[in-house]
């Protein structure tokens, strides 16, 4: 058995110890694969790391519904899988909502939608101008969360610049008035790439190549509420 | 000020690797040559002042210090969340420079003013906010803000003092009398000419944010005349807690909050406002009694 198969059979049990936040159950739910195929197999962050300058960044900006990133996150060893028990509870630094401030490996605070994509800009940006040229960022969106503009914001920006970024929008149709033509049609510019939310060698074989501009993976999941 | 504020920030983007700057389509040309020069430092996002500010938490996370510039109405009322989540939350820092603040649009109209950006502010944590009287004040707070990684206001204004204090951070005394008239930034010479030959005590700070409480608690006899050159009551509270537990009067002149449906130069808005020496003295008199 491979250390991978161990630490992926270790989730589901850390994801019951974690409980209280059942309404963005299926939120959580719906990230769990992207985020163990990146910490697993893309990211090059480690607790030791967290820290480094040259670190990868992974922003989650879909702050709602943690749970997968926390259960992640505590397999990955970046805080004791003990804390997964207290969520959101007065001595927790594990919040609904994550916060960078208080949990190591977390790089931005989150849960008001819309804030990711251009965090994630600066930090390529910032990354750039430092010369961390082997450095890349990903930002976790869900497709609800495209409906603020201010992502619209991001993307054109990013794709007007060639920016090295990559969005990984999580598509379980939970947006109330859909996409007309489709989550990459508002992606103009953006390489793009459309995957089974749930396999794990497909994302990683979608997440692990550098894009020396905008790339968007749309990682489909079962509708919200099936 | 803008002028001064392109010729400091494009000096200091020269002389220290860490600092950036990000713009959405405001003044972009006026940094053209820095842009040139550092074009991964010196950034125009276009029209996206929301993005603008995000960017801005995002440098700052890598280690940078970001400046960021537009409108006061664009920059703070229009990316306030931004302000709040993508700085302040995050833990992060910029140095956010505005010009068009109050009625300085006053041609514009009211989109393309903002005589509540200090207030908003007030409701964050953390922010230094620094309200230049004269354009040869501004160069050192853009200096100072490049030592640390803090939340830094600098609200650039049409309207200008005929001298400079470049060390206008806490209260300083220009005359000395009784009750104590404070202004801020710009307000300084209408304040000055308002109370002519009133026996008043008159303070100048071009730093509103933190209040220098030991500099008010020390010249307070009783009376408070507050002088600012954004919505009346902005610093009400900060007033309130330095004198908390003396007894004392105070009034509160600035900006109203009706908008005036009038364009005209920021001379007419003030007048309007009754910020001007004219309508200055008739408020501080009436009060005083």
């Amino acid at each position: 058995m491979t250390a991978t198969a161990v630490h992926t059979d270790r989730l589901g049990p850390l994801l019951h110890r974690i409980t209280g936040d059942e309404k963005h159950a299926p939120s959580a739910h719906s990230t769990l694969d992207v985020l163990w195929v990146l910490y697993d197999r893309v990211l090059r962050i480690t607790p030791e790391t967290v820290d480094a300058p040259d670190r990868d960044r992974f922003l989650l900006s879909k702050g709602h519904g943690p749970a997968a990133y926390y259960a992640v996150l505590a397999a990955k060893g970046f805080f004791p899988e003990s804390w997964l028990d207290d969520l959101a509870g007065w001595d927790s630094p594990l919040g609904h909502h994550p916060d960078r401030v208080t949990v190591p490996g977390v790089e931005v605070g989150t849960g008001s939608l819309g804030h990711g994509l251009g965090l994630g800009v600066g930090m390529a940006l910032g990354l750039r101008a430092q010369g961390f040229a082997r450095t890349r960022v990903f930002v976790l969106v869900g497709d609800a969360e495209l409906d603020e503009g201010s992502n619209h914001e991001a993307i054109a920006y990013a794709a007007a610049t060639c920016l090295p970024i990559t969005a990984i929008v999580i598509d379980n149709q939970s947006s109330t008035h859909g996409w007309p033509g489709g989550i990459a049609a508002r992606f103009p510019g953006w390489d793009v790439a459309i995957v089974d939310g749930r396999d794990r060698n497909k994302l990683e074989r979608v997440l692990s190549p550098r894009h020396d501009r905008p790339n968007l993976v749309v990682a489909t999941v079962e509708r919200k509420g099936s | 000020m803008r002028e001064t504020f392109v010729a400091a920030t494009t000096a200091l983007l020269d002389e220290d690797p860490r600092t950036a700057l990000v713009l959405a389509d405001i003044s972009a040309e006026a940094f053209a040559p820095a842009r040139r020069r550092h074009p991964d430092r010196v950034l125009n996002v276009g029209i996206r002042e929301q993005l603008m500010t995000g960017v801005a938490g995002g440098l700052a996370l890598t280690g940078l210090r970001p400046y960021v510039h537009s409108y006061a109405p664009f920059a703070v009322d229009r990316a306030y969340e931004q302000l709040k989540l993508d700085l302040g939350h995050q833990d992060a820092g910029a140095v956010v420079v505005t010009i068009g603040g109050s009625y300085d649009g006053s041609a514009e109209g009211y989109t393309h003013q903002s005589p509540g950006d200090v207030a908003l502010l007030g409701t964050l944590d953390g922010w230094t906010v620094h309200v230049p009287g004269h354009h040869d004040e501004v160069p050192a707070m853009l200096r100072e803000a490049a030592r640390h990684d803090d939340r830094v206001y600098v609200r650039l204004s049409v309207q200008e003092n005929s001298q400079a204090y470049p060390d206008g951070g806490r209260l300083r005394v220009l005359r000395r009398g009784g009750p104590l008239v404070v202004a801020v930034g710009p307000m300084l010479d209408p304040v000055l000419e308002a109370t002519a030959g009133l026996d008043v005590t008159v303070a100048y700070t071009n730093t509103p944010r933190p209040l220098d409480a030991d500099g008010l608690r020390a010249l307070t006899e009783g009376e408070v005349v507050m002088v600012e050159p954004y919505l009346a009551g902005t610093s009400a509270a900060a007033v309130s807690s330095a004198l908390e537990g003396r007894p004392h009067r105070v009034t509160h002149l600035g900006v109203g909050r009706t908008e005036i449906r009038r364009y005209g130069s920021w001379q007419d808005h003030a007048r309007a406002h009754g910020l001007d020496a004219a309508g200055l003295r008739k408020s501080i008199v009436d009060f005083l009694g």
